[in-house]
């Protein structure tokens, strides 16, 4: 039982402030990710978390306790690194036994607790090699066993993936899901990787430039995103962004895009509040997913007529960007649906898959259907 | 690199392993010489040609420990066979052992100053790498205020010959009563090496990843634990590189072991040039303690040899 709590964190590096004041409370068991570019402060948080960094001001609470003070060796709190940092002179099993050495558990006792997770990471056979005769997902299960076998309050992983070609990634990545399922425990992970964000994480949270932007389930920040870098940070391809003016034409409303006349339509409903919101905020930005897009090959009640201009292939499915006025739109359709790039198609955009920011403040208003 | 060698490549490759035979051939050459000459009887030390072949002896290194005189007369046939085999071989050279009033075996100078060589050596060594280590690991780690002055300044101390201070540095030692004292030289050892010490420390802490004692912190370990479990094991190729250099500056200087001691403290290289003082010098004997002398570095050279040449890429980091 362990909860995680962030109040008020202000962090600076000489002058440059880090971690500008973060609040986050993280429940028992759950699996939170730390998403954002690099320098974003994920990092750092994570590190004031296991007690390697100080912070400036506000309070870490582990259990309703605070610990800022407290020496990162006395928190109870495991972290695995990414560059695994197995210590090179000591056997896999010194490795994982170098945690519970530093306590005051009979030598009987950490052979169990080695042998028992070791198998549980399926290491078992590799506990008499050195580090440097591993391969790096085995280094990685090593240190995750390291990270685990002292069962921690809490677990702290930074990139723990990061430096592992792409195949190995995506099965360590089942590995580490399939560990938190089994063995259960408050984890903080941090990523830059938001299809890892995505697929481990019970809440996510993205930072940019020290700040939290916004805190969410996986579904959430993905089809509720509460600004525009969220939105163009989570999901592939981008979201595309366009900047729009709304008018009402005919019992629906039209959004144009790319200085073009015509728009896409929109129901009436979300016309009026739309309407509302820019009165209050001046300029607008439409935001949809290339899934959001909708293509025809014929001219169809409600579509747009636009040109394909690039068509890349992804095998599964093909990207195709679209020229509207001014304006590049990418769409994604069933694989070979356009036939090449020059061709005239027809497009809409799915009205319940559209989002609007404040083009000014760059927030989402919050309006969709 | 190619596996496969072009011609041209292999006729490189044996140009370079040739030169390096000559040059280790050049190199070798002396310590051949003084090996040889301290198995030679005391007539084929001198020869010219020098005598390459012969029957080796070990009568230098008996004379070498012993304190001996000239023989008056020829010892009697009964003397001689009542002596033991050593003794007979200083017979045979013409001199005698010279013996206590209980007939105890006196012992020559040098025994007691290969000790002295030995104490000072290990001992300033020792500490000049273990305090090289500790500093080297705080400017490593921590922020210093003034770190570049503070480490130009403990460089400094080898910026000058050290001879030039000899004679203050004598002064005070007599003053405080350090002269022809095992600690006065260790003293004066420890802190020659000391900022060599520091500066290479310095250069293989730095090379380890901090990632390390990061990880033993939050595994439970204070600093000074992870210091002594982690960052000593892993700068264990820097100790060693770092702790045979400090042993053969320590081991093989002349100029302050010459002037600060004379007796108590008086260490190898300033007695066995004294030895060969006035009259005929048996160069055998002269050769014996040269042999001895070389041997201490050479032995832990060869223990350390492993450390030496194990590279810092040897881990399980990435980078």
């Amino acid at each position: 039982m362990t909860q995680i709590e962030l109040r008020g964190i202000q962090k600076y590096f000489g002058a440059v402030q880090v971690i500008k004041d973060l609040n986050l409370a993280i429940d028992d068991n759950e699996f939170i990710v730390l998403l954002g570019q690099s320098g974003c402060g994920k990092t750092t948080t994570l590190r004031a978390v296991a007690g390697l960094e100080t912070i400036d001001e506000g309070d870490i609470l582990i259990d309703g306790q605070p610990v800022q003070h407290i020496k990162a060796s006395d928190r109870d709190i495991a972290m695995v690194f990414q560059s695994f940092s197995l210590y090179p002179h000591m056997t896999v099993y010194e490795n994982i036994a170098f945690p519970l050495r530093a306590t005051r558990i009979s030598r009987n006792d950490v052979d169990t607790s080695v042998r028992e997770i070791a198998g549980v990471l399926r290491i078992t056979g590799l506990l008499g090699h050195k580090p440097s005769a591993l391969s790096g997902g085995d280094m990685q299960r090593v240190a995750i066993g390291r990270a685990l076998v002292r069962r921690p309050k809490a677990m702290l992983m930074d990139e723990p993936i990061g430096a592992l070609d792409a195949k190995l990634r995506e099965e360590m990545r089942a590995e580490i899901k399939r560990l938190h399922i089994k063995q259960g425990s408050t984890t903080i992970y941090v990523t830059h990787d938001q299809v890892e964000a995505m697929s481990l994480a019970d809440r996510i949270v993205i930072m940019h430039e020290g700040i939290l932007q916004q805190v969410g389930t996986p579904e959430e920040v993905y089809s509720q995103p509460a600004n525009m870098f969220v939105a163009q940070f989570v999901g592939s391809p981008v979201m595309n962004m366009a900047q729009a003016t709304v008018s009402e034409t005919g019992g629906h409303a039209s959004v144009q895009v790319g200085g073009r006349a015509t728009g896409f339509e929109f129901p009436a409903a979300l016309a009026n509040r739309l309407s509302d919101a820019r009165a209050e905020n001046g300029k607008l930005t439409l935001g949809v997913r290339p899934e959001g897009v909708l293509i025809s090959r014929e001219a169809r009640e409600g579509f747009m007529p636009v040109e394909a201009h690039i068509i890349e292939p992804l095998g599964s499915h093909d990207i195709v960007d679209l020229k509207v006025g001014d304006q590049l739109i990418r769409a994604r359709t069933k694989s070979g649906f356009v036939p090449g790039p020059g061709k005239a198609v027809w497009a809409r955009i799915d009205p319940a898959q559209a989002h609007f920011f404040n083009t000014a403040t760059g927030s989402s208003f919050g309006i969709r259907l | 690199m190619a596996a496969v060698q072009t011609r041209s490549e292999r006729a490189l490759n044996r140009v370079a392993i040739a030169a390096v035979l000559v040059i280790t051939l050049i190199f070798l050459a002396p310590i051949y010489w003084i090996t040889s000459t301290a198995f030679k009887p005391r007539n084929l030390a001198t020869t010219i040609p020098p005598t390459v072949l012969f029957e080796p002896e070990i009568s230098p290194f008996v004379k070498l420990f012993t304190k001996r005189s000239q023989l008056r007369e020829a010892p009697t046939p009964e003397e001689y066979a009542a002596a033991p085999w050593w003794e007979r071989m200083v017979f045979d050279g013409g001199e005698k052992i010279v013996r206590s009033g209980r007939g105890e075996v006196q012992l020559s100078g040098y025994p007691n100053r290969f000790m002295n060589s030995l104490i000072v050596a290990i001992t300033s060594t020792v500490l000049a790498v273990g305090m090289g280590t500790f500093t080297a690991y705080g400017f490593s780690r921590f922020k210093v205020k003034g770190e570049a002055d503070l480490l130009f300044f403990i460089l400094s101390t080898r910026m000058l010959p050290p001879v030039v201070v000899a004679i203050p540095m004598f002064l005070m030692y007599r003053a405080v009563g350090l002269n022809d004292t095992h600690w006065g030289l260790i003293i004066l050892y420890t802190a020659f090496n000391l900022s060599f010490s520091v500066w290479l420390m310095k250069g293989f802490i730095d090379e380890i990843p901090k990632e390390y004692e990061e990880a033993a912190l939050v595994d439970g370990y204070t600093r000074m634990q992870a210091f002594f479990k982690i960052v000593i094991p892993e700068a264990a190729t820097g100790i060693a590189a770092t702790a045979v250099f400090c042993f053969i500056t320590a081991w093989n200087e002349y100029a302050f072991a010459l002037i600060m001691t004379n007796r108590r403290a008086q260490t190898a290289p300033p007695f066995i040039p004294s030895q060969v003082g006035s009259g005929l010098p048996d160069w055998t004997v002269i050769a014996a303690g040269t042999f001895l002398f070389l041997l201490p570095v050479a032995i832990f050279t060869f223990l350390l040899r492993n450390h030496l040449l194990r590279g810092m890429s040897f881990g399980a980091i990435r980078k």
